[in-house]
């Protein structure tokens, strides 16, 4: 919903008053910058991706119907240009098989070989900086179909409707890849912290 | 669904989200009782996704240890930007 704070902005943006635009782009831009990052894995992309979403979102300002937030109908452009840009050199890429990172069961169903229990350990470096560089590292080693639907939807929030509307897939296969995608997440992070 | 490791894990999303059918959370809540392994594994699954919104977190700037100061770095990458949006115009080209 749009607040009354929002409509005046609005305004002011659609005017192109300098103090607005110029408040509004240092509001959202480092935010952004991280968003367009964490899809594209790389600074210099998400540098240029962040500066197109901005130059068209103020160009389409005219066509926002405040149905949501502003940032949030920015968030969804950053995500939109990343992802063409993505797209764009996904041909190029050919994923790993994450078979030996799912559970295997037996025959009847039940769990073979669990290793043992790392939320204890998780609990006491979940702060640190050293485990936050560990969850990213693991995050981007994941194979790029299943990594774009967990940082879509672990990380940025979006709704199973949405993921599958911006990655141009069924719902369905959004909800099959983020259990894949949580899955092996979570057997790398088994491996990292509890060796 | 079964009462066994594979059909529990398989649900794992939706019991997370509360969206099972009564009969299936029950099946799931009485698994997770009985088997220890399934237990750590959805507590652990849990965490996952706990730990991957944390991940996103940006670092709290006084923690880098490389000494850059990436708050004005990004002020003056905002600056150009804002200066690039207003040469161009915010009114539809």
């Amino acid at each position: 919903m749009e607040t009354v704070g929002e409509a005046e902005l609005l305004v002011a943006l659609r005017a192109g008053e300098p103090a607005a635009v110029r408040g509004f782009v240092h509001t959202h831009r480092g935010r952004m910058h991280a968003v367009a990052k964490r899809i594209l894995g790389s600074e210099e992309e998400a540098q240029e991706i962040v500066q197109e979403a901005f130059l068209r979102a103020f160009q389409s300002l005219a066509q926002f119907r405040g149905c949501s937030k502003l940032s949030t109908w920015l968030h969804r452009i950053v995500i939109n240009e990343a992802l063409m840009t993505l797209r764009g050199r996904k041909s190029r890429v050919v994923e790993q098989s994450i078979d030996d990172l799912l559970p295997r069961f037996y025959d009847d169903g039940h769990r073979m070989a669990p290793l043992p229990a790392w939320s204890e350990r998780a609990d006491l470096l979940l702060l640190r900086d050293e485990l936050r560089a560990v969850v990213q590292r693991s995050i981007d080693g994941l194979p790029e179909s299943l990594r774009i639907v967990l940082v879509l939807r672990d990380i940025e929030g979006l709704d199973v409707k949405e993921t599958a509307a911006m990655l141009e897939v069924t719902e369905g296969a959004v909800k099959t890849r983020l259990h894949r995608a949580r899955q092996a997440l979570r057997a790398v992070l088994e491996k990292e912290l509890t060796r | 669904m079964n009462d066994t490791c594979r059909d529990t894990i398989a649900v794992l999303d939706d019991y997370l989200e509360h969206t099972l059918a009564a009969a299936q959370q029950a099946v799931v809540d009485g698994h997770l009782r009985r088997c220890p392994y399934c237990r750590d594994y959805f507590a652990t699954y849990r965490d996952t996704v706990r730990l991957s919104r944390l991940a996103a977190l940006e670092p709290d700037p006084a923690d880098r240890s490389d000494g850059r100061d990436p708050l004005g770095e990004l002020d003056e990458l905002s600056l150009r930007l804002a200066e690039a949006i207003l040469r161009k115009g915010s009114r539809p080209s």
